[in-house]
């Protein structure tokens, strides 16, 4: 009780010593100007020096022709402008070829992951939200728990679940499908599924295919579809990240006001009905703020290949992200390392610039609340 | 006017049919939603079973939920650290890194994030602008940077290296931001009337009211730490600081003997995993809310 009244004594101050109340709000403000910045220096040095500086010798670098020996910076570098980034695009040879192969996959992979986890996530969260279901709680934490697990323990226990003689394939040979050896089969999804139907011989492509092609890459390449191998990857993502947009949809499932869903079934509206135009309008903003995170995410996925593929078979799980870390630390090709970093930028922030473009479109209200997965 | 008598001698039999149709319907949405979370489940199920399989039981019965015989050799050849798996020494640096990771992240993050919050400061907005776009920097982009940065510092393959670049999240650091944005100033006003100042009101009355930010903060820095991988990848090779993941990542990923010792790499992998596990069935709320509540940005 006491500070209260010493706030309103100070606050109606009627200003009759205007010159000292000044003086000594000023004072009082220098002061908050020195914490102030002793309060986020910590922030400022370690986010400075390992965030925004790295950022800028990156930038240099790739611009080098350097092989982590020398000091980069010492005016000795070679300095190729850049080269680096026509290794990628233009020239012919076996960098770009990788970089082309790299892009392909990785695509692949956005094109598959993003749908199907953002389905499935919110297939599971209509299903927890359901009101008649019991044991909410269990399923919750049961769909998010591979979400807080470490990537590289769970990538090691899909390594076991797809061994040739493993899990996976133990399970569907039960309802007697034959399955792959996943981790060394690099054929392509779509010259699996066109060849089983007798359409193409994967075997033997056809030469108007493998002959011609595009950035190194021939069109039967190009068209492959992503191969076996990076389908367990795919599994293994979409397994872990539906957890994490599960409850991203889950909290805006509850966010729903309860009388909206009342008057729609007192008019009549049968679930299916409330679903379509009730339920999914509300979800809009959330069903973009995770396809946008989807394609953030997807596109550095790095931890997965690292431990289950390294890039291989026939460098068919190989990503940007991977290609841009085995360049630099095995062949000590840093500055075509570092250049692959920052066109796997532009590509991020193209996506992520289309996706709030489109939202900006359809959500013009200026409800932009944007939320983030906890790494 | 016919219909209204038609349909009312109905009711009785009608609700009872569609009551027992509901508790059929929620029977069978319960079973199927529980084989969904058993497909969820199992592959930490068969990955404890197989932590205490032999190799060719492992092999020969990739989905026997039932040890037998039951063998605890994958664990204590784990913890006697032989066979080029230092796993004692992996556990060590973890333990280690993350706990100091944790504690600075907590206290760094919650210091700027007041100030970012509370304090008037000249370039408090421009600081602010700043955060907000490096959390928008992805971090796979940054593997390469942070390797310059660490090599060109001279401190490549060191604890240093590991941790102090960890000692400070961006996305904690707007969490507190935003929480003390949330959280009435008239307390903390009164305090400083009172003649406390400006440290002392934040150590004494502006934390104790963010406990439970702080909680979730704790929680959301360890799992981070501890799950972290490629900023040691880039940052340590040698095998004196291999972490729990990337010691586990380089002894599966490494040629030693594709296909086999799968019940050690599994036990491996699941000890790494079981403290982030116990953390998040203890505070599971605290997950949802950090998972939810991460960052708002604009």
């Amino acid at each position: 009780m006491t500070t209260v009244t010493a706030t309103s004594t100070s606050g109606t101050d009627p200003g009759r010593h205007v010159p000292s109340a000044v003086r000594r709000r000023s004072r009082r403000e220098g002061r908050q100007g020195l914490w102030g910045w002793a309060f986020v220096s910590p922030m400022v040095v370690v986010l400075g020096l390992f965030l925004a500086l790295p950022v800028v010798m990156a930038l240099w670098v790739s611009l080098l022709n350097w092989d982590g020996q020398s000091n980069p910076f010492s005016g000795a570098a070679d300095f190729v402008g850049l080269d680096n980034y026509k290794g990628l695009f233009a020239d012919q040879g076996l960098t770009r070829t990788l970089f082309m192969t790299s892009l392909r996959n990785n695509l692949y992979y956005v094109l598959l992951v993003v749908p199907l986890q953002t389905a499935l996530a919110l297939g599971l969260a209509l299903a927890v939200n359901q009101r008649r279901l019991k044991g909410k709680g269990v399923f919750r934490t049961a769909f998010y728990f591979p979400s807080v697990t470490s990537s590289i323990a769970v990538s090691t226990v899909f390594l076991f679940l797809f061994q040739s003689s493993g899990a996976v394939n133990s399970l569907l040979k039960w309802v007697g499908i034959q399955g792959p050896n996943w981790f060394t089969d690099a054929r392509g999804l779509v010259w699996v599924a066109l060849g089983s139907i007798g359409l193409v011989d994967p075997d033997s492509p056809p030469a108007a295919l493998a002959d011609h092609g595009a950035l190194g890459l021939s069109w039967w390449d190009w068209l492959s579809g992503p191969s076996v191998a990076m389908c367990t990857i795919i599994l293994l993502v979409i397994w872990t990240t539906s957890g994490t947009f599960m409850l991203m949809f889950l909290a805006a499932l509850q966010d729903i006001p309860e009388a909206q869903l009342e008057s729609a079934r007192l008019d009549g509206a049968n679930r299916r009905q409330t679903l379509r135009h009730v339920i999914l309008p509300a979800l809009r903003p959330v069903l973009f703020l995770v396809i946008t995170l989807g394609l953030i995410g997807t596109w550095q996925v790095f931890d997965q290949v690292y431990v289950m593929s390294q890039g291989q078979p026939a460098n068919t799980t190989l990503t940007p992200a991977f290609l841009s870390y085995s360049l630099s630390f095995k062949d000590a090709q840093y500055g075509t390392g570092a250049a692959i970093s920052f066109v796997l930028l532009a590509i991020i922030l193209v996506m992520t610039g289309i996706q709030r473009f489109v939202l900006r479109e359809r959500d013009g209200r200026g409800r932009r609340r944007t939320r983030r997965t906890a790494r | 006017m016919t219909a209204p008598t038609m349909t009312k001698p109905a009711p009785d039999t009608a609700r009872s049919r569609s009551g027992e149709r509901r508790r059929t319907a929620r029977l069978v949405a319960t079973l199927v939603m529980s084989a969904v979370a058993l497909a969820y489940l199992m592959p930490f199920v068969l990955q404890l079973a197989t932590s205490f399989k032999t190799d060719p039981q492992a092999a020969a019965s990739p989905l026997g939920l039932v040890p037998d015989p039951f063998s605890l050799a994958s664990y204590r050849q784990l913890f006697s650290g032989a066979e080029g798996v230092a796993f004692p020494t992996w556990l060590g640096n973890s333990v280690f890194i993350a706990l100091v990771v944790t504690a600075g992240r907590v206290f760094f993050d919650s210091l700027a994030g007041y100030a970012l919050a509370r304090l008037r400061f000249r370039g408090r907005g421009l600081l602010t602008v700043l955060l907000i776009s490096v959390m928008a920097v992805p971090g796979v982009i940054l593997m390469i940077p942070k390797f310059l940065v660490v090599q060109y510092l001279g401190i490549y393959d060191t604890y240093t290296a590991m941790i102090v670049p960890l000692l400070v999240d961006a996305v904690g650091v707007f969490v507190m931001k935003q929480f003390f944005e949330s959280v009435p100033r008239e307390i903390e006003e009164a305090a400083r009337v009172d003649g406390a100042g400006i440290l002392r009101t934040y150590w004494s009355v502006v934390l104790p009211m963010a406990r439970p930010a702080l909680i979730t903060l704790t929680i959301l820095s360890f799992q981070g730490s501890w799950n972290e991988f490629t900023h040691f990848v880039v940052t340590a090779q040698s095998a004196d600081h291999a972490t729990l993941t990337t010691g586990l990542a380089q002894f599966v990923s490494g040629g030693l003997g594709a296909g086999t010792q799968y019940p050690l790499k599994l036990t491996a992998a699941l000890l790494a995993t079981v403290p982030v596990a116990i953390v998040f069935f203890v505070f599971q709320r605290h997950f949802v809310r950090g998972g939810n509540a991460g960052a708002l940005k604009e």
